[in-house]
């Protein structure tokens, strides 16, 4: 088991600025057809924006297809079923959309009637530019690895943990990559892969990381 | 003295000011120009007193230049601002010919020299056409909702908005269709200002007493200028019909942007309507009443912004950072700062007001609990590091062009 990875893990940070398309939807049909077109970015956006924006929200909105689903129009059993869908399944922003569509499709078929939105509560469509910067903090080892992570900014995680396995679509984490392929702790890996990001904050997300290291390092 | 960033990170966190120094170093040495129309008073002269500071810190060359207009330019861009907001108001050849006679002056006045312009409101919007021949690139940033204007109004400022290289909008529903790309990035408040700071308990007792406001029955209060957009007149009323249940006092706190003529008007009804009510504490304040502003807010035991129209809103997340319960009306950028029932209250009549402002006088453990989540709210998404790191990213979008993930 090597102590000392070959390749040093770089930590990279990323910012996100948030850009209004000018489209938006009244009804589920509209939302569906703009589903269908825009791009990647913006089903990123919609998915992943509560995150940073509403980590103190509880209930947590899961995501904003199924808060205004649920909330504005007010078709609750539709909104609880896209609030369900566990992204983690997913490995790409396409299969992620194709599953949303799926789900909101199903729904179409099966009901008679669907409500529009009040006016002024229409569902605006915006997407995310990520800037991705390096923090300048480079390790090389297990302790070293969990010394900074006691000090990365939060975007760092949240770039490592969501960004890289869906967004650049590396298929994993960065953490649990690197831990296995860097120093062969398998164990720790898996562990952290088996987290859901998405039912944590990111102060809870690092807090449970450096938990699952804590004990790999007094063992 | 001025907040350094390090001043911050008791209130946020290090890792977030950790990611503004990672974003200044990117854009050191970089020339940022800030325009707008006022020095004091109102929301963005507030704001960017307190950013261009904390850029300079960060090696960021940022100024903040302020157009010079008369009483007709500043009655017109009033007019503007209500029209743009869906008044009805028709504009005349003189209108655009006072417009282009300010502009044209401060053209010759202010250094428009700088690597971004960052341009602030209808009022200076003009200064585009020094675009010409000159290096860098322009941002024009929108405060307001220019969603559903007035006829001629969008018409009047379209012209020099679509020739930026980027516009800035509060809130989604603000925008519109454009060809220019649009960011989204709400305001904020600076926690460490005095308008917002922890204040001792007698530092607060201390301004009631010097403003002749006794505590002793609960305070129910609106923050705001006097402008008929803001309801302050359903505000006397909705507390007239709440006071007939819990004894209790109404203060209406304000003042007038210089940009503002219309405001002594509204002053004027509003104390007609208040009558010589000893429990009615009408306060006209300078606009740098900030600690009485801050304190006033303490000690009030609900908070209202009744607002009929709005751009963000800010006062809502000065109300909210100081844990009060905030009842307002559910426009503008409102509904953003507050999920009813969660953090706060959103109302649409008077009627709805006065009930809520019993329920809240009513329930003091829901009151505080709406007040602490609020909080909570505004400390993730409305302060002031938020809004200085929206801004870096706006000033490298600019710069380094479309894209999905940008590494900088």
């Amino acid at each position: 088991m090597p102590s000392v990875a070959a390749e040093p893990f770089d930590f990279q940070t990323s910012l996100n600025l948030t850009l209004l398309t000018g489209q938006r939807a009244h009804d589920l049909a509209e939302l569906l057809e703009r589903m269908r077109a825009v791009p990647g970015s913006v089903i990123y956006h919609h998915t992943h924006r509560f995150l940073v924006q509403h980590q103190y929200l509880s209930p947590e909105p899961p995501n904003d297809f199924a808060y205004w689903v649920s909330n504005i129009l007010l078709e609750r059993t539709l909104g609880e079923e896209l609030a369900a869908i566990d992204i983690l399944r997913f490995s790409t922003i396409h299969d992620l959309r194709a599953e949303l569509i799926r789900v909101i499709e199903q729904f179409l078929e099966s009901s008679a009637e669907v409500r529009a939105a009040p006016p002024g509560m229409e569902f605006h469509f915006m997407r995310s530019v990520s800037f991705v910067m390096a923090t300048g903090m480079i390790v090389h080892d297990l302790r070293e690895f969990r010394d900074a992570l006691h000090r990365i900014p939060p975007s760092s995680i949240s770039f490592h943990m969501f960004d890289a396995r869906l967004r650049l679509e590396r298929g994993d984490n960065d953490f649990s990559s690197w831990l296995e392929k860097g120093l062969d702790e398998t164990a720790v890996a898996s562990a952290i892969r088996r987290l859901d990001p998405y039912t944590l904050t990111t102060d809870g997300l690092r807090r449970a990381i450096i938990a699952l290291i804590d004990r790999r390092v007094e063992t | 003295m001025r907040a350094s960033l390090s001043d911050y990170v008791p209130v946020v966190g290090e890792g977030v000011v950790t990611e503004l120094r990672l974003l200044g170093q990117r854009l050191a040495g970089k020339r940022v120009l800030n325009v707008n129309s006022t020095r004091v008073g109102g929301g963005v002269a507030e704001i960017l007193n307190r950013l261009v500071p904390l850029l300079r810190e960060l090696a960021i060359d940022a100024r903040w230049e302020v157009i010079q207009g008369n009483e007709d330019f500043f009655a017109l861009t009033k007019n503007l601002h209500n029209a743009l907001h869906g008044a009805s108001v028709n504009f005349t050849q003189r209108d655009r010919q006072i417009f282009d006679e300010v502009t044209n002056a401060n053209l010759n006045s202010i250094d428009l020299d700088a690597d971004i312009r960052f341009i602030h409101d209808p009022q200076p919007a003009g200064l585009i056409k020094a675009r010409d021949g000159s290096k860098g690139y322009w941002m024009w940033r929108c405060h307001i909702d220019v969603s559903a204007p007035a006829p001629g109004a969008w018409e009047f400022i379209a012209p020099m908005v679509e020739r930026y290289d980027l516009s800035v909008f509060s809130a989604p529903q603000f925008a519109r269709t454009m060809k220019l790309p649009q960011v989204l990035i709400a305001p904020s408040i600076d926690p460490l200002s005095d308008k917002n700071r922890e204040l001792s308990q007698s530092e607060v007792e201390a301004v009631l007493t010097r403003l002749g406001i006794h505590s002793d029955k609960p305070i129910v209060t609106q923050v705001s200028r006097f402008d008929r957009l803001k309801d302050p007149i359903g505000v006397i009323k909705a507390w007239r019909m709440a006071r007939g249940r819990f004894d209790c006092q109404l203060i209406l706190a304000g003042g007038s942007a210089t940009d503002d003529p219309e405001g002594a008007a509204v002053l004027k009804e509003v104390r007609e309507l208040a009558g010589d009510d000893p429990d009615v504490h009408i306060l006209d304040l300078p606009p740098d009443a900030n600690i009485e502003i801050n304190a006033i807010q303490r000690a009030s035991t609900v908070v209202m912004q009744k607002s009929q129209k709005e751009g963000f809103g800010l006062t809502v997340s000065e109300a909210l950072w100081k844990r009060r319960p905030v009842i307002a009306g559910a426009v503008g950028g409102i509904p953003l700062q507050i999920t009813h029932k969660y953090s706060g209250i959103l109302t649409h009549t008077i009627e709805g007001a006065a009930f809520w402002i019993k329920q809240l006088l009513g329930a003091p453990d829901f009151a505080r609990r709406l007040g602490e989540n609020g909080h909570n709210h505004v400390r993730e998404n409305f302060l002031l590091t938020r809004h200085m790191r929206d801004y870096m990213l706006a000033f490298l979008f600019v710069a380094h062009g479309d894209g999905s993930v940008i590494r900088i």
